[in-house]
């Protein structure tokens, strides 16, 4: 089970997310998808619509390393989604 | 007594101010949808929903919707997406008519929803029209990347509608979105133009309750009027202290009567000279009188965006607008008189107002 991490941005706006949750997923795309079933609309708001790729100011790092969707989860990844800091 | 309520779309989320039909006393609720930038919010009579068009930087464009007044909101992008590869970078502008709910975007095109705000598809991208290969060309988007600025909607033929497509112009309808005419005769540019029916910026386009055949519309470079739904257009700029403007409104019972908010059109596009002032026409643009009381008339450095002035339609109408500096203006006399009923929001993008029973 990959343990995960998400922004605060994101949990507000999906009934009962939590910012911590352990997913059992082979890639990052693949944990997006469990996440989206659970929570439909969820993989919209971190990856761009029609295209298979993260939002611009999302980036993921899985066991502390910069991720895309095609990057292998191990069982017992780390996965750190992180909305972009910058802002004002 | 109704409730008259105000849904005001800033930069940092929605509002939304809520009196009686006294107009008076204001109460503040927010920020709703958190936090998220809106760019529009509409109330739709009909269902009693609320909308608003949001982008946020982190999390992408959605449309918000709430079915208890604001109280609580849901949002939803299934579907607002194009699958020819042109990015959707953002929602705009939104209008609900005859059961649906459109939303316009950048890239330029139109999405349609029929189940309240859940599910979104593709209406029209307006393609096929001249200068369209040019709008499609993310390169081509002007500032603000409003794509479709402006939807308007006909209260008794569903499938007629008027779409603005930002410094292009406004095109109607009659087919439900098959095809589109460009409805920009008379207008004025400044600039050259590649093609006679459009390369006009039109900024915002109203229309008469009391006659549908009177529209008036302020665009980059002037006032105008319409005696033929849009056919057409007569300017109708002289009298007023600029040319340029972004919003405004007309009188819920009278067709000759309309406001709008002249700016400076440089760079600041603010009201000039720092004073703060609406001009109201009540002879169809013949003539134009300044109304400024009440309203700050000393570093006032005011800009009122497109969609930041609104009317309600009460036998003696009010009507407001919200500033990109966050203050909310409201007339509860026709905009004889003005008063200050926020003076601290974020920068405000929307302002619309409901009565509600």
């Amino acid at each position: 089970m990959a343990d995960v991490h998400l922004p605060t941005t994101l949990t507000p706006l999906f009934a009962g997310l939590p910012r911590r949750l352990d997913v059992d997923a082979g890639s990052v795309d693949e944990m997006f998808a469990q996440l989206d079933s659970r929570w439909p609309g969820l993989r919209d708001r971190l990856c761009e619509p029609g295209v298979a790729d993260l939002r611009r100011h999302i980036h993921v790092y899985v066991d502390q390393r910069r991720a895309r969707l095609d990057t292998p989860l191990e069982q017992r990844s780390r996965v750190d989604v992180i909305a972009a800091i910058s802002g004002g | 007594m109704s409730r008259t309520l105000l849904l005001v779309g800033t930069r940092k989320g929605l509002f939304v101010m809520e009196s009686d039909e006294g107009r008076r006393d204001w109460r503040l609720r927010g920020p709703l949808c958190e936090g998220w930038p809106v760019y529009h919010a509409i109330f739709d009579e009909a269902s009693g929903a609320m909308y608003a068009a949001a982008a946020s930087e982190w999390h992408g464009s959605a449309v918000w919707r709430s079915t208890d007044l604001g109280e609580t909101w849901t949002l939803s992008s299934e579907g607002l997406a194009y699958e020819d590869g042109r990015r959707l970078s953002k929602v705009s502008n939104l209008c609900a008519a005859h059961g649906r709910v459109f939303v316009g975007v950048e890239a330029p095109g139109i999405f349609a929803s029929g189940d309240g705000g859940q599910t979104w598809s593709l209406y029209s991208t307006l393609s096929g029209l001249p200068g369209s290969e040019e709008w499609d060309d993310p390169q081509n988007q002007p500032p603000g990347h409003l794509g479709i600025s402006a939807i308007m909607s006909d209260p008794d033929e569903r499938e007629r509608v008027w779409a603005i497509v930002q410094g292009v112009g406004l095109f109607e309808t009659r087919d439900d979105g098959k095809t589109w005419t460009p409805r920009n005769r008379g207008l004025r540019a400044d600039w050259p133009r590649e093609h006679e029916e459009v390369g006009f910026c039109v900024h915002k386009v109203v229309r008469a309750r009391t006659d549908g055949d009177r529209m008036f519309q302020q665009n980059h470079v002037g006032m105008h009027r319409s005696d033929d739904c849009g056919a057409s257009w007569t300017e109708i700029t002289e009298g007023l202290p600029t040319q340029f403007g972004f919003a405004a409104a007309v009188h819920p019972h009278d067709r000759d009567t309309f406001f709008v908010i002249p700016l400076d059109p440089g760079h600041g596009r603010t009201m000039p000279d720092g004073r703060a002032a609406v001009w109201r026409t009540r002879d169809a643009g013949s003539s134009w009188e300044r109304l400024d009381r009440g309203l700050p008339q000393d570093g006032a450095y005011l800009g009122v965006l497109r969609e930041g002035m609104a009317g309600d339609r009460y036998d003696d109408p009010g009507f407001y607008f919200g500033t990109s500096t966050g203050q909310v203006y409201a007339s509860a006399d026709g905009g004889d008189s003005w008063n200050e009923i926020a003076s601290y929001l974020p920068a405000i993008s929307s302002v619309e107002v409901a009565t509600v029973d």
